[in-house]
């Protein structure tokens, strides 16, 4: 089981009580596909995303993009039993979506990036720690179901 | 892995001029991110007698690899001629990692995004990390 310290969890709820969900998921998706295009092999019912530009301006992925950060809520309520908020999420991404668990990693370093973008000076090493710590828990909990 | 295309290379040097005067900065910044969020990589400063993010040593060393940085922009046209030198310290003086390039180079990213919000754009993004992991792939040259 992971530990967290109180400053830790309280770095991690001010994170997300603080966050413009409609704002920072479209940007970490589009960010995702633009940087990592393979990540674009799962979104082949999404439209055009020929291009950057095009990628931005796409509602489907926009929406996608609010719908995969909400999932991290389920983290920030369980933080003491991460692993077993997952599984059901985890058994999905494997046997429905085939969502290699690399892209996981790659997603949420894209979301770190557009956080750090998003919160200047105010993320500090301390909070990138906490911030990163959680994502490896999550994409190592999102990765665990699959056989 | 990757190879730089025109557009990648002119990014490049276009983001560089923008930021290069904070070059220390981001240096430090980014070398302290990497000690304290992995803290494996502090096994290659062990000699060092303060690892702390904005100690002495941790500004000194952001600095130098910084320098190893606008080096490798001014010769992103053949960058394992052009950092031959640095890879020989890498391989045989050094022997840091290979995967350890990867880890400071997301940590460079972070740093870049954090002071210069405007100008990391996605498209700046995808041309710096490949980028960052051609000159990792030119330090890797003579490890083997």
């Amino acid at each position: 089981m992971v530990e967290w310290t109180q400053q830790e969890r309280s770095i991690i709820a001010g994170i997300f009580a603080n966050l413009n969900y409609e704002d920072i998921g479209p940007k970490a998706l589009a960010r995702c596909l633009i940087v990592y295009p393979w990540t674009q092999r799962y979104f082949g019912a999404y439209g055009d995303l020929s291009t950057p530009d095009a990628i931005k301006g796409n509602a489907k992925i926009a929406a996608h993009g609010v719908k995969v950060l909400h999932g991290l809520d389920r983290a920030v309520k369980n933080m003491d039993n991460i692993n077993e908020a997952y599984s059901e999420l985890s058994v999905l991404h494997s046997d429905k979506l085939h969502v290699d668990p690399d892209n996981f990693r790659i997603l949420g370093d894209c979301l770190t990036v557009v956080i750090a973008a998003n919160l200047g000076d105010a993320f500090t090493v301390e909070t990138q720690c906490a911030f990163q710590k959680f994502l490896a828990v999550v994409v190592f909990a999102l990765g665990r179901k699959y056989h | 892995m990757t190879t730089l295309s025109d557009k990648d290379k002119s990014t490049v040097k276009a983001l560089w001029g923008k930021i290069s005067k904070s070059a220390d900065a981001i240096g430090a910044d980014a070398l302290g991110r990497m000690l304290a969020v992995y803290p494996q990589t502090k096994t290659y400063f062990s000699h060092w007698p303060d690892m702390s993010p904005g100690s002495g040593p941790v500004k000194a060393h952001g600095k130098k690899v910084m320098g190893g940085v606008a080096l490798a922009v001014s010769k992103i046209d053949d960058l394992t001629t052009g950092l031959g030198d640095l890879s020989e310290l890498h391989a045989f003086k050094m022997r840091v990692d290979p995967s350890n390039f990867k880890i400071l180079s997301h940590c460079i990213l972070v740093v870049v995004a954090k002071m210069f919000p405007k100008e990391f754009t996605p498209d700046a993004h995808v041309s710096l990390d490949k980028f960052l992991a051609s000159v990792a792939l030119a330090l890797a040259e003579r490890y083997r």
